[in-house]
């Protein structure tokens, strides 16, 4: 808790030159506008102002810099653009029971939403499946954990398209489906990798002991590692389910995709609306924020109660 | 106090202590309330002296150390290092300093690891390797320069530590429990060690232990604690000559000494509490 | 159907050799450790080949290994031609520029005790973010060609890498630091000798995600844009017209580059780290 002043004085720094930027980066469009409103600028004409740096044009045309922070389409928006961007489509929208039609970011963010989840649950269980057969089989942890390994190395971005292509040739029409393949992908490497750190994590000796108690291997899982493995499971999930999110939002951008945050992304880009895009950013960076915190608060949950933090 | 005399009258001149300190004080300030961890501490150590601080935990002879060493600031009262404030003595690095593990860094030599204080006071290359050569030979660590700490044992990884401490020839050793992570036998042989090099340097050496034969087999004056607050409860000026063989612990002096410290703890800590 | 039959013994005799392998008391050695791997590879490949064959699965939802090594073959100047767009002047100049910076940064805010409590959580929170959302804002920004991909990877790998230096150099412990200071170091000679070798571990582990994030970055990059080159640009007008080995090809080279990044920060990492508990198995 004590971190909270520095964090919020670096965050107002943060908005603070952020808003401070949206000058010098808007300039050019903001003395475009103008000219095409009928006013002079000198220099006139687009192409020969791209001569000139953005500081001179500014310090020439000091009285247009304030129509920088009101454009329709910016290069920066203000964080207020852009906040109030993101409010117009989703609690507005809301507001008029309009939560969930096709144009508002909170329906877009639902669909999306379902694919992370499916995909975080489809790769945290084949995780720690695989965790589990990893720790328990030498055949398996001399064959699969190395391919485990190069696997991440491969970036998954560029099986995307293709997982989607191959979906919808086998008839598989909701893209729903691929996207929580790719989600899924993306996450059970953390949640491997984690797993095994976590179930190999008891020492020698506690291993010993219930050994002299004769436990099986069932019951040596059971009683001590499982357990033993909960805080490393929980730090894995956070990464897992933040890479889920990335990876459904991956699956929405190949060609053809209409709904999902990812999906409005793309439609900004191919539309020219700045604002859309920034809008849409801002509430993937919300819903990542809330999984991770949701998944915080039952790590707390479970680790108090497991005894293991105070 | 007859030797000091005596030693004044030799010198023609007073000896002026190395170490000395007039009603001490540290109280800190925790989440729990004032912990007073010196209380009203008195204490003269000569050029030469070979003192150890013996006490249960909590009886403030780590903190004691670590004010002399200018880790710690005293709230009240007096202490002097070589005549001027331990952050004046720190600075011209009058001491060396061994920590209870021995702490060196595992992507250096044990030469390199040596070298480390000589390159931070800017010695030159040659210099340096004189000096590491000349303390590997001191501490008998000659020919595990080029090893790495963790390829050796528990008790030459402490050996270089205090090799570390030597490097820079300042007349002060601080050492807070150096042996205490180490079993007895490499214990012994470690004192044997230590002894042996206090007899060739003439270093004045503060020694921190919980070990009653260890402090009364090594000193020349033996500082006795007691905890809440921190307060010396004796000051016993060895009678044992500076030459010691191991066996002159079975000796009866040696059992005196070691019973006059044993009442000194016992008085200053009751175990009922 | 002969293929697929072979393929499937194949891969069970394969398997079988493997545990024989894993249960003996040899299977510390490096040649085991490296032999069990490749061969459960070889076997999937074969597998692999033989399915596509055996059940007839048409070249368009998956073509056999067979079919990608020919077009590979075919295709080397254009996959050269992509490599060069897309990692040598996007991922990597990227990937130099965005860790250099966090490193940077890292170093200038440890002074302050007040902007590393601030800006960590921040960091750490932002590097779990979708920042591959960004690509079409840098894209507009910096045009087409590589120049915006490279923007795109700089601010993929910043945080991560800006986090774990963060923690490598709070890492020292107080015993340490105390002997520092009975040398009367100074904050350079200490974070020189000190603090930034005992953070290399952690340094190595960001520069390790960052690397897997540099080819992720480049290539998401490129379906936003991108003159008529590159893998990202490659795969998906590929799969726009169901040239499904190309794509293929493309993973193929991928997946090599992505193993020999990682691969060699590793090895650089063994070599600066060879102290580390973790390096001395």
């Amino acid at each position: 808790m004590k971190n909270v002043v520095p964090v919020l004085v670096v965050l107002a720094a943060i908005v603070g030159i952020w808003y401070a930027a949206v000058a010098p980066m808007n300039i050019r469009t903001a003395l475009d506008q103008a000219e095409r409103g009928g006013a002079v600028i000198e220099p006139e004409g687009g192409r020969t102002r791209l001569e000139v740096s953005v500081w001179r044009l500014m310090a020439d045309n000091s009285e247009y810099i304030s129509e920088g922070y009101a454009l329709d389409r910016p290069r920066l928006p203000t964080p207020a653009q852009v906040g109030r961007e993101l409010w117009k489509t989703t609690g507005e929208m809301a507001l008029r029971g309009k939560a969930m039609s096709k144009r508002s970011l909170i329906y877009h963010a639902t669909v999306t939403l379902k694919s992370t989840l499916w995909g975080f649950l489809l790769g945290t269980f084949l995780g720690i499946a695989g965790a589990v057969a990893i720790t328990h089989s030498r055949v398996m942890d001399m064959s699969v954990m190395p391919w485990a390994i190069i696997s991440q190395t491969i970036p998954i971005v560029a099986l995307a398209p293709m997982i989607i292509v191959l979906s919808s040739q086998l008839g598989i029409e909701d893209r729903g489906v691929p996207k929580a393949i790719i989600s899924a992908y993306l996450c059970y490497f953390p949640v491997l990798v984690g797993m095994v750190k976590g179930l190999r994590a008891p020492s020698a000796s506690q291993l010993d002991l219930l050994r002299t108690y004769s436990a099986s291997q069932w019951e040596t899982f059971v009683k001590l590692r499982l357990p033993a493995s909960v805080p490393y499971l929980f730090t894995s999930l956070k990464i897992g389910i933040a890479s889920a999110l990335v990876g459904a939002i991956v699956g929405e951008l190949p060609t053809g995709a209409i709904s999902g945050l990812g999906a409005r992304i793309l439609i900004g880009d191919q539309f020219g609306t700045p604002l859309a895009i920034w809008a849409a950013l801002l509430a993937a960076a919300i819903l990542a924020g809330i999984l991770v915190t949701l998944l915080d608060l039952a790590q707390r949950i479970t680790l108090k109660r497991m005894g293991l933090q105070a | 106090m007859a030797l000091i005399e005596s030693n004044e009258k030799m010198n023609g001149v007073a000896q002026e202590p190395v170490i000395f300190a007039e009603k001490l004080d540290l109280t800190f300030q925790t989440n729990d309330g004032a912990v007073q961890a010196l209380r009203d501490v008195n204490l003269t150590i000569n050029k030469g002296d070979f003192v150890s601080f013996i006490g249960p935990s909590g009886c403030g002879k780590t903190t004691f150390l670590r004010v002399v060493a200018a880790l710690e600031h005293p709230t009240g009262g007096e202490i002097t290092v070589n005549g001027m404030s331990p952050d004046e003595a720190r600075r011209q690095r009058a001491y060396g300093y061994v920590f209870q593990a021995a702490g060196l860094y595992p992507w250096r030599t044990i030469s390199k690891n040596i070298e480390l204080p000589l390159e931070i006071m800017g010695y030159s290359k040659e210099s340096k390797r004189e000096h590491v050569d000349k303390v590997l030979k001191l501490v008998d660590l000659e020919g595990f320069g080029e090893k790495f700490p963790w390829q050796l044992s528990g008790g030459m990884q402490q050996r270089a530590s205090i090799a570390r401490a030597l490097a820079f020839d300042a007349e002060i050793l601080l050492m807070d429990e150096p042996f205490g992570a180490l079993d007895e036998i490499v214990r012994d042989h470690l004192n044997e060690q230590l002894l042996a090099l206090w007899g060739r340097t003439g270093k004045t050496i503060g020694f921190v232990t919980h070990s009653i034969p260890e402090a009364v087999y090594l000193s020349t004056k033996i500082v006795v604690m007691s905890p809440r607050p921190g307060r010396i409860t004796d000051v016993i000026e060895s009678t044992l000559p500076r030459e010691r063989p191991l066996d002159i612990r079975d000796t009866p002096e040696f059992l005196e000494i070691a019973h006059r410290v044993r009442e000194g703890l016992r008085a200053g800590h009751a175990y009922d509490d | 159907m002969t293929t697929l039959i072979f393929s499937i013994a194949g891969f069970i005799a394969v398997w079988a050799i493997n545990s024989a392998i894993a249960n003996s008391p040899d299977r510390d050695d490096r040649a085991a450790r490296v032999f069990v791997p490749v061969m459960l590879g070889l076997a999937s490949l074969y597998l692999w080949e033989g399915l596509v064959d055996g059940l007839g699965v048409s070249p368009v939802i998956l073509p056999a290994p067979s079919a990608i090594a020919a077009t590979f073959a075919a295709s080397t100047d254009m996959l050269w031609q992509d490599f060069v767009q897309t990692v040598l002047k996007g991922a990597l100049t990227g990937y130099v520029m965005g860790c250099g910076a966090a490193f940077l940064v890292a170093v200038l805010i440890d002074r302050s005790s007040f902007l590393t409590r601030g800006l960590l959580p921040i960091g750490n929170f932002v590097a779990a973010l979708p920042i591959v959302g960004i690509a079409p804002i840098l894209v507009s920004w910096f045009g087409f060609d590589w120049h915006s991909k490279a923007a795109v990877v700089v601010v993929m790998v910043f945080f991560p890498v800006l986090v774990n230096t963060v923690q490598g150099l709070r890492e020292t412990d107080a015993m340490q630091r105390d002997l520092m200071r009975t040398y009367a170091a100074g904050y350079l000679q200490t974070l020189l000798k000190l603090r930034l070798p005992a953070a290399m571990p952690f340094i190595f582990n960001g520069l390790k995600i960052a690397s897997t994030l540099a080819l992720i970055g480049a290539i998401v990059a490129e379906y936003f844009g991108s003159p008529t080159r590159g893998m990202g640009f490659r795969i998906s007008t590929g799969v726009g017209s169901l040239s499904i080995d190309l794509v293929w090809a493309e993973i193929v080279v991928a997946a090599i580059v992505g193993t020999l990044l990682y691969g060699s920060v590793s090895w650089i990492e063994k070599a600066v780290t060879f102290w580390h508990p973790s390096q001395r198995r």
